[in-house]
């Protein structure tokens, strides 16, 4: 096999000499008709989308946060790909809320065109981590939640939400498996180390309820479009039981009332801020 | 800095349409599982492969500069070696 450069030889044939920006890509959107389909409530599915996809966006920009931070370049990669995984899935499900709701607002409107209290992600997302130990936690709960969720949603009657999800499954399924391998090795590792992992389980724990509280907006959407969240708790509790007699950590009791979506820490006003800080001064701008 | 940090793995990839895996770089990781799970977060981000090798660095056994000579060049004039003077079938490929 004669190649020039090590690349060569493991990237597709393709047209595009940029093997930097990727080849054999697939759009997960391809083929898939992306009417509203008949019966289902517009602003209903937009809604629902909605909140999918926040609960993406700004679980990502957290993750992002941990850039130039991380304890290794190679956690810190792998950050970013999960991160940018969680953004791919936003740009999808934003794009979605704004076709589905008839309002034609695009992406970018939707990410960073509204205050915080227009938000509709889960408290856990946008909550920073005190340490490495805190975001393994937290990132370990919010894609056994995720994973179980989009795996349902699969068999959403709406054709876009199902291929979203179809190609999120893939992807939540690494988040899930990176996530329980620290967890796995912080907890079996020094005590301080297993006492970090330990307070970063505490932190988390009070956020975990509302993860799987039925809204009537999910009542009205399931079992055709959406998932009652209610559905997924099983499944959560199995997994995250599994890892965690694995090392002898049991959960934290958790306390602190469950709080509807839409209702905020008093964290995610200085996130929107960061996130939101390029648009606001420069309003429309391209690049 | 007094502290090693994790030990060095090199890492060999497989493309699609590769027969071979082939070395595309290293990295550190605190075992072999770690080591494969950064592999893939380093070097298939782009899509670029569908098999990941990876072996501790310290397990390599490298021929060294000093020994180049007497190991490679003796074979530097020996045409016959090559399988040069008769038709390789179209119908054996990879060769």
């Amino acid at each position: 096999m004669g190649f020039d450069t090590a690349y060569e030889a493991i990237t597709e044939e393709s047209d595009d000499q940029r093997w930097a920006f990727g080849t054999g890509f697939a759009d997960p959107l391809a083929g898939v008709e992306t009417g509203v389909p008949d019966g289902v409530p517009g602003a209903d599915l937009g809604a629902y989308c909605l909140m999918l996809g926040d609960d993406a966006l700004i679980m990502s920009h957290r993750l992002q946060e941990w850039l130039a931070r991380a304890p290794e370049l190679e956690e810190e990669t792998a950050l970013a790909n999960i991160a940018l995984d969680l953004l791919g899935q936003a740009r999808l499900l934003l794009t979605r809320a704004g076709y589905a709701d008839g309002s034609g607002r695009t992406e970018d409107d939707l990410a960073f065109g509204r205050g915080v209290s227009e938000f509709r992600n889960v408290r856990l997302t946008e909550v920073g981590d005190a340490d490495f130990g805190g975001l393994i936690a937290r990132l370990l709960v919010f894609s056994t939640w995720r994973l179980a969720l989009l795996d349902r949603l699969r068999g959403s009657s709406d054709p876009v939400l199902a291929a979203i999800a179809a190609r999120g499954v893939l992807e939540l399924t690494y988040h899930r498996d990176y996530a329980a391998q620290w967890l796995l090795r912080l907890a079996l590792g020094t005590s301080y180390s297993r006492e970090r992992m330990a307070a970063g389980l505490a932190a988390v724990a009070p956020l975990i309820p509302e993860l799987f509280l039925d809204s009537d907006l999910e009542l009205r959407l399931s079992p055709r479009v959406a998932v009652r969240p209610a559905e997924l708790r099983a499944e959560f509790d199995s997994v995250l039981a599994g890892v965690l007699d694995r090392v002898g950590l049991v959960w934290p009791k958790g306390s602190g009332e469950p709080a509807r979506r839409g209702v905020h820490t008093d964290q995610l006003g200085p996130l929107l801020d960061e996130l939101q800080s390029v648009a606001r001064a420069n309003p429309g701008a391209t690049w | 800095m007094s502290d090693p940090g994790w030990p060095l793995f090199e890492v060999f990839l497989r493309g699609k349409r590769g027969l071979n895996h082939v070395h595309v770089g290293s990295l550190h990781a605190a075992d072999a599982q770690m080591a494969l799970r950064h592999a893939r977060d380093l070097y298939t981000r782009r899509n670029e492969g569908v098999s990941i090798w990876v072996v501790a660095s310290a397990d390599i056994t490298a021929s060294s500069p000093d020994e180049k000579d007497p190991f490679f060049a003796p074979s530097g004039d020996k045409v016959y070696r090559h399988p040069t003077f008769y038709d390789i079938p179209d119908s054996v490929p990879h060769i």
